[in-house]
């Protein structure tokens, strides 16, 4: 039964929500804010909000010192290619995981997740060392191929759980009907996971793009990514938080709109199964 | 369907993934690792007149903030990643790698390169056994920058080369608490690079210094204890809040704000505190050396950014034609040519402080050399020391031991603990790293 909900705590809950989304929203805010900017009003004390003369120059110096489509279409093929690649090993695994599940699943599940718990750095070396015999090193294959294996267990773990919410008669019925295994998968699973599979999606687009740590350690000029572009502008000696804040927006910019336009697919994939 | 488009998807991403940006096989493609910094994004757009001479030679460059750098550098040396052609190295990192084999030598460099040129502590600082090890791009020490208005106000006046004394004086005339004006802004923030680079320098003035000829850590004698409590008391009494996270920016800020009497830090601040788009006080700023202690030493630092080539890459001989070029008296006369000669950089050769058109451009420019030439990398201290290095210990167990103690002083200052606990502390981590590391 619902709960009555009086007009009070209604505004009371609408203003709570707009004030956690305020504050949460506000880093990225300021950083956009601060890239219109000069150089000595981005570290004026106190610190201007909006009042200041708005300037699009460190636009335009970002946009002669930096390759910037170069950065971007190196971000799109990695982040897009490992999570395409991922969910291509992902989908198989999780869907035996979910419908036939032996013994040591569990464990199995659990010993992926304890993978991230490792900090990466703890394994730069072995693969700067892989990635020198194989000749991998400042190139988009390498550096997808590693993002989707960090990202795998996620993946695996998100799909496992969607999968998990699909009642197994369905399956057994296309079997019946003579499906083989690979139209089982392709045709009847695939299709009703598909919110769970589009914000698996979204969620490793996001977090591959964001990577910052392999992406900055594993390249060089030719597939450096847009994080390796905000990181040329940070500096210790000089001013730069204008300049810095305008490369941040402008590599944030299209995985923004691109969450700001998914994002009832997002919810509904990251809710599904939330409710039995 | 959907699936379908999806594979097509994948299979298209992993061609356009595999597909490598081929150069010409004519061209030799150098990758650049450098700095963030205005000398160097400059030249980035100075390339053209390089390229022009050299049709044969493509340049890419791959720009990072220095601790990153610092990293991707060492890694990929140490391991023969090949991925940089050229390297933008400090002077802590040249006499080390050098000692390992792991550079080129440039002393095959052309003669119109002219290495007699380059400042004779800069090239103390590049040479091992004889090889220069890397081309200096350009060059820093650390020099007093205060507000000559203030010190008109009190009443006084800053001596060329004062003293610690006169250091103290003046930051206590200067302090104005309630309108925000402290007397003395100096490095809080803990890092070998940051807070140790400071006290180094000034241990250095004090007599004091990191290891004896034994290579036994010294934190315990009354050399240092003098140099933090004093420290600690200046910055205590006469600087800014919070000052035990403050770095190079955070000074920059509050110098360029009025807020500081006085900043020692790097001489290429200089041009950042009289540049009035930036400055509140562009034409309040006056230069002096770095305070002494009477003892023969001066607490200022000498550092320069120089290029350097990896051994082992194979394009040797192209590289070595970028380095000739970039560091060359011709590019500091393009970068004049270009952006006027206060935008040249600073710092490496002896005929820019010779050229008339550079020291009226740059009213800095003799105290900056002044405090090059009063730094010493081959004798640092006032006892003598087993290492090079001013402001650091050119061994590569340093960047972490300093880094370490680096922290206990910050704490110190911070309020955390006292000197003595602070030194005591960075003694005996020092004494344990030393001893693991076989010393």
């Amino acid at each position: 039964m619902a709960r009555n909900v009086t007009t009070q705590r209604k505004i009371v809950n609408t203003v709570l929500a707009w004030g956690i989304g305020l504050l949460i929203f506000f880093p990225i805010l300021w950083t956009i804010l601060t890239s219109f900017k000069s150089e000595a009003t981005a570290i004026a004390d106190p610190p201007v909000f909006l009042f200041f003369d708005w300037t699009l120059d460190n636009y335009r110096v970002v946009q002669e010192r930096s390759d910037y489509m170069r950065f971007l279409w190196n971000s799109v093929i990695i982040a897009g290619g490992s999570t395409l690649l991922g969910i291509i090993v992902a989908v198989p695994a999780a869907w035996s995981m979910a419908f036939v599940p032996s013994a040591r699943t569990k464990d199995i599940l659990l010993w992926m997740l304890s993978t991230k718990m490792l900090p990466a750095v703890g394994v730069l070396y072995p693969i700067y060392l892989i990635f020198i015999k194989m000749g991998l090193l400042d190139s988009r294959v390498g550096l997808t191929v590693v993002l989707m294996l960090i990202n795998l267990p996620i993946i695996i773990w998100m799909l496992y759980t969607y999968f998990r919410e699909i009642p197994g008669e369905i399956l057994e019925a296309a079997r019946m009907d003579g499906a083989s295994l690979k139209e089982e998968i392709l045709y009847v699973l695939t299709p009703m996971a598909v919110p769970g599979i589009a914000s698996t999606v979204l969620l490793n687009i996001i977090l591959a793009w964001n990577e910052a740590f392999w992406t900055l350690n594993l390249t060089a000029a030719k597939a450096a990514p847009l994080t390796a572009f905000i990181a040329s502008y940070s500096s210790p000696e000089g001013l730069f938080y204008a300049k810095l804040s305008a490369a941040s927006t402008m590599a944030i910019a299209p995985i923004l709109i691109l969450g700001w336009f998914s994002q009832k697919q997002l919810v509904r994939g990251l809710t599904f199964g939330a409710v039995k | 369907m959907t699936i379908r488009t999806a594979f097509c998807a994948a299979s298209v991403l992993a061609l356009a993934t595999a597909t490598g940006a081929f150069a010409d096989s004519h061209t030799t493609t150098l990758t650049i690792a450098t700095v963030n910094n205005g000398d160097m994004v400059r030249m980035q757009g100075l390339t053209d007149d390089f390229t022009a001479k050299n049709p044969d030679i493509a340049l890419e460059w791959v720009t990072l903030e220095e601790n990153v750098l610092r990293q991707r550098v060492t890694q990929d040396i140490a391991t023969k990643g090949g991925q940089f052609d050229v390297m933008t190295i400090g002077t802590y990192e040249v006499p080390i790698w050098g000692a390992q084999n792991w550079l080129v030598s440039l002393n095959d460099l052309p003669a119109e390169w002219d290495v007699d040129d380059i400042l004779p502590a800069m090239r103390g600082g590049l040479t091992v056994d004889g090889e220069l090890y890397a081309a200096p791009f350009y060059g820093e020490s650390s020099m007093v920058m205060y507000r000559k208005d203030l010190m008109e106000a009190a009443g006084m006046e800053m001596p060329d080369a004062p003293t610690w004394d006169d250091i103290r004086a003046a930051a206590e005339a200067m302090t104005d608490k309630d309108a925000e004006v402290y007397g003395i802004c100096l490095r809080g923030k803990a890092g070998w690079g940051e807070n140790m680079a400071f006290l180094t320098a000034m241990a250095n003035s004090y007599g004091a210094r990191w290891f004896d000829e034994e290579w036994k850590p010294q934190f315990d004698t009354d050399a240092w204890k003098a140099t933090l409590t004093d420290y600690l008391d200046l910055m205590n009494n006469y600087g800014p809040p919070g000052a035990s996270t403050n770095g190079f920016n955070e000074n920059l800020s509050l110098f360029q704000q009025g807020k500081c009497g006085m900043w020692i830090d790097a001489t290429v601040a200089a041009s950042f505190v009289t540049n009035p788009d930036d400055s509140t006080v562009a034409d309040k700023v006056g230069f002096a050396l770095a305070p002494d202690k009477g003892l023969g030493k001066r607490g200022n630092w000498l550092w320069a950014w120089s290029l350097a080539i990896p051994a082992g890459s194979d394009k040797v001989d192209a590289a070595k034609k970028f380095v000739a070029w970039a560091t060359s008296k011709e590019y500091t006369a393009l970068v004049a040519a270009n952006e006027g000669w206060a935008n040249v950089p600073p710092g490496t050769r002896t005929s820019l402080y010779e050229n008339e058109e550079y020291t009226s451009a740059a009213p800095f420019a003799e105290m900056t050399l002044e405090s090059i030439n009063a730094a010493d990398p081959t004798n640092p201290t006032v006892d003598p020391v087993p290492y090079t290095g001013v402001q650091f210990v050119a061994i590569p167990e340093f960047a972490g031991i300093a880094t370490q103690v680096g922290q206990e002083f910050s704490a110190a200052l911070a309020g955390q603990q006292t000197a003595e606990e602070a030194l005591e502390k960075a003694q005996a981590l020092t004494t344990d790293e030393m001893e693991a590391a076989g010393y």
